[in-house]
């Protein structure tokens, strides 16, 4: 993506931290689909890491500036936060897909805020989960919290960040069939997480060899 | 009788998995490997395997595609669709090629029965 991205992880480590994330979207799809009663198709998702302020300006250019995030953070072995964005726009969008149609604009808006943090439970905890088995780790995940913003408010949530955080950067288009929702995933991993992460995917690479 | 094995998914550590799992069930099948459904289109011509494990979700044409070209190609030849996946009309699109489904992360018993079942057909083909 971008010739200053903190090249941490070889391309054999960028493959195999792709597959796992691969995996644990895939299934969270399977969860969301079940919910909205429709297929979710997914893009194959690019696993990227970037610097905070990369990550800020791309996901900037990507999307509008008013955009919605279910955010959890994590604890174990990696510590850092997980965030499922997309468009504000289209945040109702959603609600009306897992709510189903018949229901008035304003017991949609009453609705949005649960809907939205059960919908990134479901994507982000699955997806976390699959990652911290693949690993054979445990992660301790908090609760939904939703936030409304631009990607620097994201980027730069309490505690302050470190100057060397990296953000590990999921781009997956997830599209609700007949509804036009898409999102992106992120997850904020400080220095000493992402050379924890690295040595786990090792390992899982070593185990997947042998 | 050993069969060759196509494996296509863009992820090597996927592919490095299931070649494990071949080793423990079916160490004497020769494989050939693609990171893509044109590769493997390649592959086909090239090595001319006689079953194949397909990834899903895949840069380019995804592995449902692939399956349906394959059918086209090689009407009986075996072929298994891996996803973790696993909605519904992904299951039915699977079918409808003619593709077994199998969940990822893939599970020894999950392949030892799809190779049990092709290796069947397989025999029965080329007796």
């Amino acid at each position: 993506m971008s010739n200053a991205s903190p090249n941490i992880l070889d391309e054999f480590e960028l493959d195999a931290l792709t597959e796992i994330v691969n995996l644990g979207i895939s299934q969270a799809a399977t969860s969301l689909a079940e919910m909205v009663r429709q297929e979710v198709t997914l893009t194959v998702p690019a696993v990227t890491l970037v610097t905070r302020d990369e990550a800020i300006r791309t996901l900037g250019e990507r999307a509008s500036t008013n955009l919605v995030a279910v955010h959890q953070v994590f604890e174990g072995d990696i510590t850092g936060r997980a965030l499922l964005i997309f468009p504000e726009a289209k945040s109702l969008e959603l609600v009306r897909a897992i709510v189903g149609g018949d229901l008035s604009i304003e017991e949609i808006i009453e609705l949005e805020q649960e809907a939205l943090a059960e919908t990134g439970n479901v994507i982000l905890n699955g997806c976390l989960a699959t990652i911290a088995n693949q690993l054979q780790r445990s992660l301790k995940i908090s609760l939904p919290e939703i936030l409304h913003g631009d990607s620097s408010v994201f980027f730069n949530l309490e505690p302050p960040p470190a100057p060397g955080d990296t953000v590990m950067l999921v781009y997956i288009n997830f599209t609700v069939r007949h509804r036009d929702i898409e999102g992106y995933i992120a997850m904020l991993l400080d220095m000493p997480s992402i050379h924890t992460l690295q040595v786990l995917l090792r390992e899982l690479i070593q185990r997947t060899g042998g | 009788m050993a069969y060759t094995v196509l494996i296509v998914d863009d992820s090597k550590l996927a592919r490095m998995a299931v070649n494990k799992l071949l080793n423990a069930l079916r160490c004497d099948w020769p494989r050939v490997e693609a990171a893509a459904a044109d590769e493997a289109l390649k592959a086909v011509v090239d090595a001319a395997p006689d079953l194949a494990l397909i990834d899903f979700n895949m840069p380019g044409r995804s592995g449902l595609e692939l399956a349906a070209e394959l059918r086209r190609v090689k009407p009986n030849m075996p072929v298994a669709i891996i996803s973790a996946n696993r909605q519904q009309e992904v299951l039915n699109r699977a079918a409808a090629v003619g593709a077994t489904f199998l969940p990822k992360p893939l599970t020894e018993q999950a392949l030892a029965e799809f190779l049990n079942v092709a290796e069947k057909a397989l025999r029965k083909d080329h007796p």
